[in-house]
């Protein structure tokens, strides 16, 4: 491909993954790659990225881009593990099975010997290796085979790896002192993550080089941590989406300070701009104002928290307690069929992972049978802690609304909700699976207003707009 | 037109000359800021070296360091320019009979005006690099003001005429990321992040700023720190917490990391009491352990 069309299929790649690159980035990265050439990969990358990559939560997919507009090496690459020979001889199946797991056993243990030396050259070959190996997609006859990182990553199963490798960070070696428990299997598990999205680019980079670079994007370069939906984030994500948290209520805390503060600029404070009109020979160059005062919600939040949808619950509840002084009162309940109060658990600046640990604890005070139903807990909620919710406060209900099929008293939510100020109900699934199943989404969205709400990037908007 | 850095790997050199070790993509994304004469927007947790990197720009290519410090509440007066009325007024009371306009004219003039850093920048005609620190503290209106000088490097005095830059100043903005800026920013500028440097890096920067320090204490100390930030603190550790640490430890006449040391200087590198706690917590295992070997 030459090196324009090249260009120009990536920055299009790039505005599908949701990157919003303008014309103007666009010819300011032309002449970047001008000024730095080709020679040095890095630089290139340094070169686009400034250019083109404008917000760090971006960056992942154009990483992820970039290795595959601008791969590193051709082929199978240095340990040539090309696909893996068709089995001519007859050994019986037993046999072959012995032979995998003999040569998934060594990988591992290679593995973590490199993740605990660090020895990025070593953990590339491996990449080749384990994907060369173990992650061929059989498919019959020319260009239907193809390569998966499923299929690499379950037979090595890193999650063997990261205990093995916590086991050998907590023993140390004669250059690295012992870590703690909990710091082992943190170190163990970014580093296996990070190789893990390794295997994951490397089978990006097979892939594109038989199907072409654009199919691959379109196909399987991850979103944006903030578009990743909550109910299909996988462990690392949920992990780095955790992180964002609490940047992300801070970026909003400010933001809605300052939208406050311009709000608030009240009546002419006479007094204050007539005497500071006086070293400016009584002329009221600057006008003083009197503030305004605030108002403040009270918020009260109802949420599922059964399986399907705790991660949800979890994080909308970590940003609503980190913006705990936007709102003059803040109370919290969980229910899967039965609610508990979970108020207490929650402080500002709290450990978020002991946070969600403890709301994780909860969810078996908010079950009885363990199968949600929502009619029966807005029962429990109305009859055990209906006062929480007067005239003043706004009840946010949190959920997928999907009941097994029990009686949804909806007259509980329409009695809820005329009691409070006001009302609303988010929920993690796409509006184009609502009502499906046992979902009675609609029902409840005739009720109380209903929301999308599947990712960061709707939570932080709707959280905006309600304070 | 004025070159700045030859090449990435020149800028990478002169800034280490100048005593700011660069990684790959902080050396080519300040050659190319230079090549292409777009300011270059430095985003990243506090103490990352975002300000310094501006600094040492300006050490690396002799040129002189304006610097606009930004603030709530910051407003045209205080970046751009401003009349001084004061002066002005007594200068009107001082006219006596002579004309408005003759008087008018005179009170607009270059003594009467008071220039701040984004004008100073633009009119300087000596290298200058313009340093916009800490550039999300500032209102909204504030970018718009930004935005403007930055596109065309030339600001409009209603009473004086346009004042467009002679050379283009090396324009460094800054920010910790507490808001996004305005797209209309970010489009103008080149991006980059700065995160916290890997092992190697940071004990170099140790080293380099920190005489007398083993080189064995400041590899136990960046591997600590990397512990630390690997605990999610309410305030991380910061490269300048690093090089604390590292003075303090060696005045202190310290020269192994153990718990006891730990233990006593762990306030040199954070500050809040809950998280001194979690990390005590925390590293007592690994250093339990280092004393049994
Ligand atoms: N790459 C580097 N080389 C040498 N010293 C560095 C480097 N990065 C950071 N430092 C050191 O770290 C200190 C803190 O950096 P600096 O004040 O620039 O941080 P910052 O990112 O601007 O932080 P803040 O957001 O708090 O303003 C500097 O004074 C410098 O000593
Ligand atoms: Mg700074």
């Amino acid at each position: 491909m030459a090196l324009l069309d090249r260009h120009i299929a990536f920055v299009e790649a790039l505005r599908a993954a949701g990157l919003p690159v303008s014309l103007s980035e666009d010819l300011d990265a032309v002449e970047a790659v001008t000024q730095l050439g080709l020679a040095d990969r890095e630089a290139l990358r340094a070169g686009l990225a400034a250019t083109l990559v404008k917000r760090e939560g971006h960056r992942t997919s154009f990483d992820a881009l970039f290795d595959l507009w601008f791969p590193p090496l051709l082929g199978a690459g240095v340990g040539g593990h090309g696909a893996p020979p068709e089995d001519e001889d007859d050994r019986t199946a037993e046999q072959v099975a012995q032979v995998l797991r003999t040569e998934v056993e060594a990988l591992r243990q290679e593995l973590s010997q490199a993740l605990q030396d660090e020895d990025a050259d070593r953990l590339r070959e491996l990449t080749q290796e384990a994907v060369g190996r173990f992650g061929a997609m059989p498919g019959r006859g020319q260009g239907l085979s193809s390569w998966s990182s499923y299929n690499a990553l379950q037979r090595i199963d890193p999650d063997t790896v990261v205990l093995r490798l916590a086991r050998a960070l907590m023993a140390g070696s004669d250059d690295r002192r012992p870590l703690s428990e909990e710091l082992a299997m943190r170190t163990a598990t970014r580093r296996v993550e990070g190789w893990r999205r390794q295997v994951e680019g490397e089978v990006r980079r097979r892939v594109a080089e038989e199907k072409g670079a654009e199919h691959v994007a379109r196909t399987t370069v991850r979103p944006s941590v903030d578009r990743i939906p909550f109910t299909a984030a996988r462990r690392g994500e949920i992990e780095e989406m955790r992180r964002q948290i609490y940047p992300l209520a801070r970026r909003l805390a400010s933001r809605l300070a300052k939208e406050q503060h311009a709000r608030r600029r009240g009546p002419l404070d006479f007094r204050r701009t007539v005497r500071a009109s006086v070293s400016t020979g009584g002329v009221p160059l600057t006008t003083h104002h009197r503030p305004r005062r605030p108002h403040r919600t009270e918020l009260v939040v109802l949420c599922d928290v059964s399986g399907s949808v705790a991660n949800f619950a979890a994080f909308t509840l970590l940003l609503v307690y980190a913006l705990q002084e936007q709102f003059s009162k803040v109370r919290a309940f969980t229910f899967v069929d039965d609610v508990a109060e979970v108020t207490g658990e929650f402080r500002a600046g709290a450990d978020p992972e002991e946070t969600l640990t403890r709301l994780t604890e909860s969810a078996r005070h908010a079950s009885l049978w363990g199968r949600t139903d929502y009619g029966r807990a807005l029962r429990e909620f109305r009859s055990r802690f209906g006062d929480a919710v007067g005239p003043r406060s706004s009840l946010l209900v949190l959920g997928d609304a999907r009941s097994n099929y029990t009686d949804p008293r909806l007259d509980v939510l329409r009695d809820l909700a005329d009691r409070a100020r006001h009302a609303w109900w988010l929920n993690p699934e796409a509006t184009a699976q609502w009502d499906t199943g046992d979902s009675a989404a609609s029902q409840y969205g005739e009720v109380v207003p209903m929301v999308e709400c599947r990712n960061l990037a709707q939570l932080t908007a709707f959280v905006h707009d309600i304070v | 037109m004025t070159t700045w850095f030859d090449s990435p790997a020149d800028a990478a050199k002169r800034l280490h000359d100048s005593g700011y070790l660069a990684d790959t993509a902080t050396a080519t994304t300040a050659y190319l800021a230079g090549a292409l004469e777009k300011p270059l927007l430095v985003e990243g947790p506090a103490g990352v070296g975002k300000t310094e990197l501006a600094k040492a720009v300006a050490r690396a290519t002799g040129a002189e360091l304006v610097r606009l410090q930004c603030y709530e509440g910051l407003d045209e007066a205080r970046a751009l320019y401003e009349w001084n009325y004061k002066k002005q007024l007594l200068r009107i009371q001082a006219a006596g009979d002579q004309s408005w306009e003759q008087t008018h004219d005179d009170i607009f003039t270059e003594e009467f005006l008071l220039t701040r850093p984004l004008l100073t920048a633009i009119r300087r005609e000596e290298q200058t690099v313009l340093l916009v620190d800490e550039v999300d503290k500032t209102d909204v209106e504030v970018e718009g003001l930004l935005l403007e000088v930055l596109s065309d490097f030339q600001v409009t005095i209603p009473e004086m005429g346009t004042v467009s830059a002679v050379r283009r100043p090396f324009v460094v903005l800054t920010s910790n990321a507490t808001r996004e800026l305005s797209e209309a920013v970010k489009r103008r500028c080149l991006f980059l992040h700065l995160d916290y440097p890997d092992a190697a890096r940071e004990k170099e920067i140790v080293v380099s700023q920190v005489p007398g320090v083993a080189d064995r204490l400041a590899a136990e100390l960046v591997e600590t720190v990397a512990r630390l930030r690997e605990l999610e603190l309410k305030k991380a550790p910061s490269i300048a917490e690093s090089v604390d640490w590292a003075r303090t430890l060696v005045a202190l006449e310290v020269d192994d990391l153990d718990e006891e040391a730990v233990g006593a200087t762990l306030g040199v590198v954070l500050k809040h009491a809950s998280d001194q706690d979690k990390a005590l917590a925390a590293l007592r295992g690994h250093q339990a352990g280092a004393r049994r070997r």
